[in-house]
């Protein structure tokens, strides 16, 4: 039987969470696992919080991810993640970036953006891995590659050994950002 | 080989495998990528048509020449096809034909929660509901089977979780369908009295048969459970949440086949059960046909007709209806000392409607507002809409609202404008613009015209100049149009400049006729639009006014420190900049 693995990507509506949950079913389908993804499209795309699901396991029949079900959440911002954190088992993972990205009533002045969100995610008993990803997926040569980033942490967690992980970056990235993704995937993989 | 695919993909390739020629369409989220993707394939012709209407009728007429046809819209969509839908009804098809509607429970990116399953029953067509990617391939292989054998089109039901969820399909070949020959038959397809009274009857024979069919289709299927005595029956994505919660502990009855379903199937599903559980989205659909036979059930007293569901919502459900707590476990709820402040969608940094959205708001205006990204010009802080129905609705609603304030209000100041988007505007804001003109009321329309369908994810229209291949394609002339309904002032202003935008505005609210003003600049996000350079803002100068935050960009912050900008954001469009007074952030252009 294969475990049952429930993974949440969640960020700012335009932030590439496509291609993160295109490479985790990939690899997982690869390896005879069950897997569905969900998304969110339309009005929420617009800015605002965006969702993506990742299930996979022997059978997976729900698309979606519910309070208390996740055993990670990858965030390409710390408010994300702070608001995700009602979905995690209470053994679950937390693996963000660093990066602030001030909502519109923090913009506006109708509310503060929290301090020390990475302190606050582990004083409830959470695992979090806080990074700065933003910085590493510039290193490697884009600040959009922090979804490969993220993609290379994650990849510590599973037993699939790295060069499975770049095959499947290959068949999922066209090839003229197929060397900085690489990049971005093994400075998340081994920073 | 096994894939992952996307319901609305899966949708798709079930179009293309079945032989499908002809799609045609207008966009609506969550349904738009089903007519993206089979636009992908050579073997299918597939366009987006000015609206959901016009797609229905262009399908019906190309199912007349023998060949399979559908046609996809979101929910709402389908309301405004509801007229041809329950006249081909009546007719019945040629080749075989596939309504595709896709609810929004939840409303993700949508202005109501309607339940479209009512409308096959309201139009005696049978509904076929997948629940996955692999369903969404099968079920609409046998539903132009079932169009062609029955002689009815048939509605394909998704929702927003089937949809846009992906899971593992394995494709197979296209069979290729020799097109039966166009036969003029007048008692079929001429809907004149007489005609129709023919037709009617053999309606009700049709629905008679389908019935008969559900008892036998693989649309509908039982899945044996452990224990007998609670029988479930559930569809579309609230069956995965059953699966997913009790297994193959009860019977379940899943229908793929929402309608028409076989009494005799309900009656000896549910034969001597001590509990029968419906477990369904949205209306009591399921649970409205088992009450009708006399059959004792429990369903929306435990899963509410608000929202969507999901696995914990089913779970309590479950759990009262069975009478069983620990099948629901308590999730404990944690209190935090601070707030995690909610990220709303916002217009985007340049998008155009920002300063037009910004003038409305300075002249306080009262804004009869449409569907599309412009309806974000609602919230704060720039709040500067009245009222939000449906497509089309800004246009005729002015009129109504003008016409009507001039029965009773003494001054004749027009202060209320009318706004809506390029693509909404030929879905269907030209009818309510001929009315405006043909009985006289003073009404001022702005159309926002960024080229595209931007909230459904860039679709192209007719004004655009392209088809949804791509393809350079004729583009409508918005002002000439307008001249030619009857408008007697139309004019075009540029929203990125705002004193001139102002003006107009004004200028032509004073006007003792009708009038048009075209909002024109191209969406932010277009590929082809260049950008300037992000503003660099100069905080010495910055008085923390607070002036630039009244556009509500999300690429400007005021801090202690003074004004910040998100330079991954900004694209230059430099409206802040005409806002400053200070000119801490960047030149003002000499023209402005």
């Amino acid at each position: 039987m294969k475990e049952n693995i429930n993974i949440m990507i969640v960020g700012v509506g335009g932030q590439g969470s496509l291609l993160a949950s295109k490479l985790l079913g990939r690899i997982f389908l690869d390896n005879d696992y069950d897997v569905k993804v969900s998304e969110v499209h339309g009005m929420s795309q617009r800015g605002g919080s965006v969702l993506t699901y990742v299930r996979v396991g022997e059978k997976v029949y729900s698309p979606i991810i519910d309070k208390g079900e996740a055993d990670y959440v990858i965030s390409f911002e710390i408010l994300e993640a702070a608001r995700a954190m009602d979905f995690l088992k209470a053994d679950g993972r937390i693996i963000t970036n660093l990066q602030e990205i001030n909502p519109m009533p923090v913009v506006a002045g109708k509310t503060v953006y929290p301090e020390n969100l990475a302190q606050k995610i582990k004083d409830e008993g959470f695992s979090i891995d806080a990074f700065d990803a933003l910085s590493l997926a510039e290193e490697a040569g884009s600040s959009k590659a922090v979804n490969l980033v993220l993609m290379g942490r994650l990849s510590k967690h599973f037993d699939f050994p790295e060069d499975e992980w770049i095959g499947t970056i290959e068949k999922s990235v066209p090839e003229k950002f197929l060397e900085m993704n690489k990049r971005a995937f093994l400075l998340g993989r081994n920073s | 080989m096994k894939k992952l695919m996307l319901g609305n993909e899966a949708a798709a390739r079930g179009l293309y495998e079945a032989g499908c020629t002809f799609v045609s369409s207008y966009p609506g989220t969550p349904s738009t990528e089903i007519t993206e993707f089979a636009a992908k394939y050579d073997e299918i012709y597939a366009e987006w048509a000015p609206n959901e209407k016009v797609a229905m009728e262009s399908a019906f007429g190309a199912c007349l020449t023998g060949q399979r046809t559908f046609c996809g819209m979101k929910h709402v969509g389908l309301n405004v096809a509801a007229d041809p839908l329950f006249t081909i009804s009546y007719t019945g098809v040629n080749g075989g034909m596939i309504i595709g509607v896709a609810d929004d429970p939840g409303m993700h990116s949508s202005q109501n929660e309607q339940d479209s399953r009512h409308y096959a029953r309201a139009s005696k067509i049978p509904m076929v509901e997948p629940s996955d990617s692999r369903e969404a391939i099968e079920f609409v292989k046998l539903a132009y089977d079932i169009s062609e054998k029955y002689d009815t089109p048939v509605l394909l039901k998704m929702c927003t979780r089937v949809s846009h969820s992906q899971s593992v399909v394995e494709p197979s070949d296209r069979v290729e369908i020799e097109p039966k020959p166009y036969k003029k038959d007048g008692d079929k397809y001429i809907m004149m009295p007489r005609q129709a009274k023919l037709r009617h009857p053999l309606v009700e024979q049709r629905t008679l048969d389908l019935m008969k069919l559900s008892e036998t289709s693989p649309l509908n299927r039982i899945e044996e459970g452990k224990e007998k005595a609670t029988a479930i029956i559930t569809d579309s994505t609230s069956y995965q949440y059953v699966k997913e919660i009790l297994g193959d502990r009860f019977d379940i009855l899943k229908l793929g086949l929402i309608w028409p379903v076989s009494d005799k199937l309900l009656k000896d599903f549910t034969e001597g059960r001590e509990n029968v559980v419906i477990v369904e989205e949205l209306d009591g659909f399921i649970e409205g046909m088992v009450k009708a036979l006399g059959i004792e059930c429990v369903g929306k007293e435990f899963f509410s007709p608000i929202d969507e569901l999901s696995q914990n919502k089913v779970r309590e459900g479950l759990s009262k209806a069975l009478n069983e707590p620990k099948l629901a476990p308590e999730i404990p709820q944690k209190e935090r000392d601070y707030d995690i402040p909610a990220r709303p969608p916002v217009m985007c940094a340049g998008c155009p409607h920002r300063g037009l959205f910004y003038v409305l708001s300075k002249l306080k205006l009262n804004v009869i507002g449409d569907i599309g990204c412009y309806t974000l010009g609602a919230i704060e802080p720039l709040n500067a809409i009245d009222t939000t129905i449906c497509m089309g609705a800004s246009v005729s609603g002015i009129h109504g609202f003008n016409k009507a304030s001039s029965f009773t209000e003494d001054k004749k100041e027009a202060k209320t404008v009318a706004v809506i988007g390029d693509s909404t505007f030929m879905h269907s804001g030209i009818t309510g613009l001929v009315n405006i003109a043909y009985n006289d009321s003073n009404s001022t329309v702005i159309i926002l015209d960024n080229s595209i369908t931007g909230m459904t994810g860039h679709q192209q229209n007719p004004t655009t100049g392209m088809n949804l291949k791509g393809d350079p394609a004729l583009a409508v002339d918005l002002e000439a149009l307008c001249h030619a309904v009857g408008i007697a002032s139309v004019r075009v202003v540029d929203p990125y400049d705002l004193k001139e935008t102002e003006k107009v505005i004004k200028e032509e609210l004073a006007k003792p006729c009708s009038s048009v003003v075209i909002s024109r600049r191209p969406c932010a996000l277009l590929k082809y639009v260049k950008h300037k350079p992000a503003i660099v803002p100069d905080k010495d100068k910055c008085t923390k006014c607070r002036m630039c935050m009244k556009i509500g960009c999300p690429a400007i912050m005021v801090t202690d420190k003074g004004v910040e900008i998100d330079h991954t954001l900004c694209v230059g469009c430099g409206v802040c900049t005409e806002l400053c007074h200070f000119g801490a952030l960047g030149e003002k252009e000499a023209s402005k």
